[in-house]
């Protein structure tokens, strides 16, 4: 079995997965928390696929290139979840709903 | 095996009993308090006994020390967060009862 | 089978189930806890593959500052009283949705088993010019020396969400200060944890950037460890947040992205953009990590802490 696949590529084949299982949660729940937990399930799944691939071997560590973009990667996913926070709850206090098709349309707003 | 890797599989192993033992008392005891309590002792314990373990297999001084930290941090943090919990939920339900519908 | 093969297929497995709490738990706060247990998982997974520094980052930034964002987003919306469960979604769409996930997932696999072995990718060439670049940790190097340029821009991406949360503040409390009232007990055990960690927390974060030129650590650890502690005196009750006109506040936000640009133009004169005199690496690439932490602490900090609720 060892022959067939190594522990890089077993997380690797992880990531994948949850790639997958993000995808399905962000189109499948409607509450806006929910997608942002989707959301950064699938980026964290986007990171393993590209670090564990850049695993050079017992004791040699990882590719540092990669590590670097996906260091800035989790950075920038950490500021676009705080933005995407601050929306929802903006959305909360104006209409009183965490989901989108419960928010009045943009056509219908006053103002 | 060398006497050092007898006493970190030992300690460890001990640990993870601790563990296990306070996974278990958040899973069976009956009302809130008594999980908390169960959970926060054991696991500090067991965190202790892992930390001991593992200074066994450190070469240099300064390594120990931090894992000396770490264990402090991680019991301080663990100690000041259950008071925490226990207050609130104390003050939000006096008779323990309705903690068990939420799980 | 080796031991360690069993270890990493049972953390995949782990990795996977907390996943799928934080994705299909019925309770939100509960999928929330998971999503933290997850990001601890993928910590490990990356010690696992001997990236420590990106496990650094993903056990602060990823399970720690992101769960403290969702936690405080699940209370305020608690708060405002938001029903948390709607109708569940129909079922064409789940089918839709399970199918679009699969296909994506097998595709990524056969792509994943597809790469020929024994890739050294870009290791070797950092490698050989690491030597010239001053610092020792090849993670470092790349960051704030052969891909400063991505680096400069992450740094200002950051400043960048902090101004689209503050534009979200209602014109009555224009310039004030971010954040709810903190209502702590003066004699509590959390005003007493608020006043034993900061100073820890304020070693241990300098002694991650500076030991980020030669061991695994850096400007964006070391400037989660910094935000949190900001957080915790905030949350402690000694110190209120400042408002965002402030002056101070601002200088600071702005100093490190500003200080690696003046540094990156400055290179311009020694033969590129963001190019550094040889002889001086080591110590421009530490003065701007310095600087760099304290913006990004600051960031943080005002990230987590949100939009603007109270007059100045």
């Amino acid at each position: 079995m060892t022959g067939i696949i190594d522990s890089a590529t077993l997380f690797a084949l992880t990531g994948c997965a949850l790639i997958g299982l993000g995808l399905y949660g962000f189109i499948v729940h409607a509450h806006l928390l929910r997608r942002i937990l989707a959301f950064n399930v699938i980026g964290s799944g986007i990171f393993l696929v590209f670090g564990a691939l850049g695993y050079l071997g017992t004791g040699q560590g990882t590719d540092p290139v990669p590590q670097a973009l996906i260091i800035t990667g989790i950075v920038v996913a950490l500021s676009l979840t705080a933005f995407a926070i601050a929306l929802a709850i903006k959305l909360a206090e104006e209409e009183k709903t965490a989901f989108l098709d419960d928010a009045t349309p943009t056509e219908e707003r006053p103002e | 095996m060398s006497v050092a890797d007898i006493l970190t599989v030992l300690l460890v192993s001990v640990g993870l009993v601790f563990f296990l033992a306070g996974s278990v008392g958040l899973l069976r005891f009956p009302d809130f308090h008594s999980r908390l309590h169960a959970l926060t002792k054991a696991d500090n314990l067991g965190l202790g006994l892992i930390a001991l373990g593992v200074a066994f297999q450190v070469a240099e001084p300064f390594g120990i020390v931090k894992l000396v930290l770490v264990w402090f941090l991680a019991v301080l943090a663990a100690a000041s967060v259950a008071q925490l919990i226990a207050r609130s939920a104390l003050d939000r339900l006096p008779d323990g009862k309705e903690a068990d519908k939420r799980g | 089978m080796s031991a360690a093969f069993l270890l990493d297929a049972g953390l995949c497995l782990l990795i996977l189930a907390a996943a799928l709490l934080a994705m299909a738990g019925r309770d939100l706060f509960g999928a929330i806890a998971f999503f933290i247990v997850y990001g601890i998982m993928i910590a490990l997974a990356w010690v696992r593959l001997e990236a420590v520094d990106v496990a650094l980052a993903e056990a602060a930034i990823g399970a720690g500052l992101t769960g403290v964002l969702l936690i405080g987003a699940w209370a305020m919306l608690n708060r405002l009283g938001v029903p948390e469960d709607h109708k569940p979604a129909a079922g064409w769409l789940r089918l839709v949705a399970g199918s679009a996930s699969g296909a994506i997932t097998i595709i990524l696999v056969a792509a994943v088993m597809a790469l020929p072995a024994g890739r050294e990718g870009l290791a070797p060439m950092v490698a050989e010019e690491l030597a010239d670049h001053g610092v020792s940790n090849p993670v470092t190097g790349v960051l704030l020396d052969f891909r400063a340029y991505d680096t400069l821009m992450e740094s200002i991406v950051l400043v960048v969400a902090l101004v689209a949360v503050w534009a979200l503040t209602p014109p009555a409390v224009w310039g004030g200060v971010p954040g709810l009232r903190q209502h702590t007990r003066p004699d509590g055990v959390l005003a007493m944890f608020g006043r034993l960690l900061p100073p820890i927390g304020l070693v241990v974060g300098v002694y991650l950037v500076w030991a980020g030129s030669s061991q695994p650590g850096g400007a964006f650890q070391a400037g989660t460890v910094l935000a949190a502690v900001w957080l915790l005196v905030v949350m402690a009750g000694i110190h209120d947040e400042p408002p965002v006109s402030s002056r101070l506040l601002r200088t600071v936000l702005v100093a490190g992205p500003a200080l690696f640009l003046a540094i990156g133009i400055a290179g311009l004169g020694v033969g590129a953009l963001l190019a550094y005199p040889a002889e001086y690496a080591y110590a421009l690439i530490l003065l701007i990590e310095f600087t760099l932490t304290f913006s990004i602490a600051a960031t943080l900090a005002l990230l987590v802490a949100g939009r603007v609720r109270r007059a100045p």
